[in-house]
C-alpha cells in the first residue's frame, strides 16, 4: 500500500516546511491532482493542502489587482473589478471546465495543472516522455488532433490546457512565489517552460516552491475579450483560443495584447503578431498578416494541421470584433 | 467520535485521525483516516448514502455533484479529508421531512430522467446553479459582464448545466424541470 500523508497548511511558511519532502505535492481544489493520483501519473507521499491560505483579491497601489493563490476560479471570474477592468479574464475562466470544477479549482492550481494529452494519462499502454523521461512519445505518431502546433519538440507535443492562463499571459500577469530561500516574482509568460528535451520539467519553479499570488498590472486596454473554439459549445478543452486586448488611435492600432491557447505547451503570448500590429491600420489584411507572422513557426502534426488555419481565422476575427468595439 | 472546535484545527492524518466532523445532510461524520478516500466514496461506501452516483470518476460527467456550504462541486475529485468542518448536502438531504424538494417534483412532472443515474447530480447541480444565478455569477453566454442580475433564459440554463451529462438524452425534460422552478424568478 502506498502511504499518503495529508496536512493542511496554516500559512505559506507552514506549507513550504511540509513540502520539503521530494514526494510532496501542494493540493488545491484537487480537480487535476486527484485525477492524476487516481491514474497513478502522480504518486505523492505527502499532500500539503493550501486551500486554507489567502484567497483574497486586493487592489494594489498602482491600480492593479493582487489575486492570492487560493482564490477559487468562480470567485475570480465573478469579482466586480475583474469583470469591469479585466473582462478577458472573466471570459477565459467561464469558458473553462464546468461550474462545479470552477467552484473547486484554485488560481495557483490552475497555473500548475498538467496537460490532458491522453497518452500522458495512459500509464499502462502508452509511452510518454513527460511522465517517464526518455521513454518516447506515442502522441507524435498517434492521435494528435488536440496537440501543439507551436513550441513543441521531438520529445513532446502536449498542450497546456488552461484558459485562465491564456488571459493572464495577455494581461502581463506576474506570479509571486515563495520558498525556504525567500520570495521572488516571475512573469506568467516565463513561468512555464517549453518541452525541448525535458518535457517533464514544466515550469521554472524549484521543488517545494509555492505560488502565493498572481498580480495583475493596471488594465489600460478597454476593448478585450477571450474567444474559445472547441468541439462542442461548452465543457471542452480548446482547439484554439485567443485572448486579446486592443486600443485604437484613429484607424491605427495604438496598442495590442494577444495570447493563444490550445496550440502550444504553454500559454502562448503572440509577441510576433503584436509586433506586426502596432502602428498599423486596423484592417483584416493587417490582422491576417499578423496571424501569419505568429504562425510562421507552426509545425503541425498529421492530425492537427487544421489548427494553423483555425488559429489564423480566429485571431483575425477577434481583432475585427475588438476593432468594432473600440470604435463604438 | 472525537470533537473539537470547527475553526482553526489543523489535522495531520499521518496515522489517521480527524478531529473535526464533516456535516453530511445535517449529521456529523468523522472524516476518513485514509487521505485518498474521495468525498464520493466517503458518502457512498462509508456512510451508505447511495444517492450520489459514480459516473466517470474523473470529473467529466457531473453525476457525483454535491453541495458544500451551498456550492456545487464534484465529489469524485474532492478528497474527503479536505472537507472536515464543512456542510455537505447530497440528494438525500434535499427533501424536507419527506416532502420532495420542488426540483425533485419538477423532474418527475417533466420526465427529467430515464434511467435516473445522472438525476441526483443534475438536481444538486441545479440547486447550486440557482444560488450562482441569484448572486449574479456570469457564464460563458452572459453578454454583459457588467450586469448584476442574470436572467436564467434557455441558453443560460443550458450553459450553466453543461457540467452534467445525461446519456439517456433526457436533457429537454431536465431543462424544462429546472426552468419551471428557477427560470424567470431571477433564481
Amino acid at each position: 500500500m502506498i502511504e499518503l500523508a495529508y496536512t493542511r497548511a496554516a500559512d505559506p511558511a507552514d506549507a513550504i516546511r511540509h513540502a520539503q519532502n521530494e514526494d510532496a505535492k501542494y493540493l488545491g481544489g484537487g480537480t487535476n491532482l486527484v485525477d492524476l493520483m487516481r491514474e497513478t501519473v502522480e504518486v505523492p507521499s505527502v499532500l500539503v493542502d493550501v486551500t486554507g491560505l489567502s484567497a483574497e483579491i486586493e487592489e494594489t497601489d498602482d491600480g492593479g489587482l493582487m489575486i492570492w493563490a487560493a482564490t477559487r476560479n468562480t470567485a475570480l471570474a465573478e469579482h466586480p473589478a475583474v469583470r469591469s477592468r479585466y473582462p478577458m479574464l472573466t471570459r477565459a475562466i467561464v469558458a473553462g471546465a464546468s461550474a462545479q470544477i470552477r467552484n473547486m479549482a484554485t488560481v495557483g492550481g490552475n497555473l500548475l495543472q498538467r496537460t490532458r494529452c491522453t497518452y500522458f494519462y495512459d500509464t499502462d499502454g502508452s509511452r510518454c516522455n513527460k511522465r517517464s523521461p526518455g521513454e518516447g512519445c506515442d502522441a507524435i505518431e498517434g492521435f494528435n488532433r488536440n496537440h501543439a502546433i507551436l513550441g513543441a519538440s521531438p520529445a513532446c507535443v502536449a498542450t497546456h490546457p488552461s484558459d485562465m492562463c491564456v488571459a493572464l499571459a495577455a494581461l502581463d500577469a506576474v506570479v509571486h512565489v515563495r520558498s525556504t530561500s525567500g520570495e521572488r516574482t516571475v512573469a506568467l509568460c516565463d513561468l512555464h517552460r517549453l518541452p525541448e528535451d525535458r518535457p517533464d520539467l514544466e515550469t521554472i519553479l524549484e521543488p517545494g516552491e509555492l505560488i502565493t499570488a498572481v498580480q495583475l498590472p493596471p488594465s489600460n486596454l478597454s476593448a478585450q475579450t477571450y474567444r474559445k473554439v472547441r468541439d462542442r459549445s461548452s465543457y471542452a478543452f480548446a482547439l484554439v483560443s485567443v485572448a486579446a486586448a486592443l486600443e485604437l488611435d484613429g484607424d491605427a492600432i495604438a496598442d495590442v495584447r494577444l495570447a493563444l491557447g490550445g496550440v502550444a505547451p504553454k500559454p502562448w503570448r503572440a509577441w510576433r503578431a503584436e509586433e506586426a500590429l502596432r502602428g498599423q491600420p486596423a484592417t483584416e489584411t493587417t490582422f491576417l498578416q499578423a496571424a501569419d507572422a505568429e504562425l510562421a513557426g507552426a509545425r503541425p502534426l498529421a492530425g492537427n494541421a487544421f489548427k494553423v488555419g483555425l488559429a489564423r481565422r480566429t485571431l483575425a476575427a477577434v481583432l475585427q470584433q475588438l476593432t468594432e468595439e473600440a470604435r463604438s | 467520535m472525537r470533537r473539537a472546535s470547527l475553526n482553526g484545527v489543523r489535522t495531520l492524518l499521518l496515522k489517521g485521525e480527524s478531529f473535526v466532523p464533516i456535516i453530511i445532510n445535517g449529521r456529523e461524520a468523522s472524516a476518513p483516516a485514509d487521505a485518498r478516500v474521495s468525498l464520493l466514496d466517503f458518502v457512498r461506501e462509508h456512510l451508505e448514502l447511495y444517492g450520489t452516483k459514480k459516473g466517470c470518476n474523473q470529473g467529466a460527467c457531473g453525476a457525483c455533484t454535491v453541495l458544500v456550504d451551498g456550492e456545487r462541486i464534484l465529489s469524485c475529485l474532492a478528497l474527503a479529508v479536505q472537507y472536515d468542518g464543512r456542510e455537505v448536502t447530497t440528494i438525500e438531504g434535499l427533501a424536507d421531512d419527506g416532502a420532495l424538494h420542488p426540483l425533485q417534483q419538477a423532474f418527475i412532472d417533466h420526465d427529467g430522467f430515464q434511467c435516473g443515474y445522472c438525476t441526483p447530480g443534475q438536481i444538486c447541480s441545479a440547486v447550486g446553479m440557482a444560488d450562482e444565478v441569484a448572486r449574479g455569477v456570469p457564464s460563458h453566454v452572459t453578454a454583459d459582464l457588467g450586469a448584476t442580475e442574470v436572467t436564467l433564459d434557455h441558453d443560460e440554463l443550458r450553459e450553466r448545466m453543461s457540467g452534467n451529462l445525461c446519456r439517456c438524452g433526457a436533457h429537454n425534460g431536465i431543462v424544462d424541470a429546472i426552468a419551471e422552478v428557477y427560470a424567470g424568478s431571477g433564481a
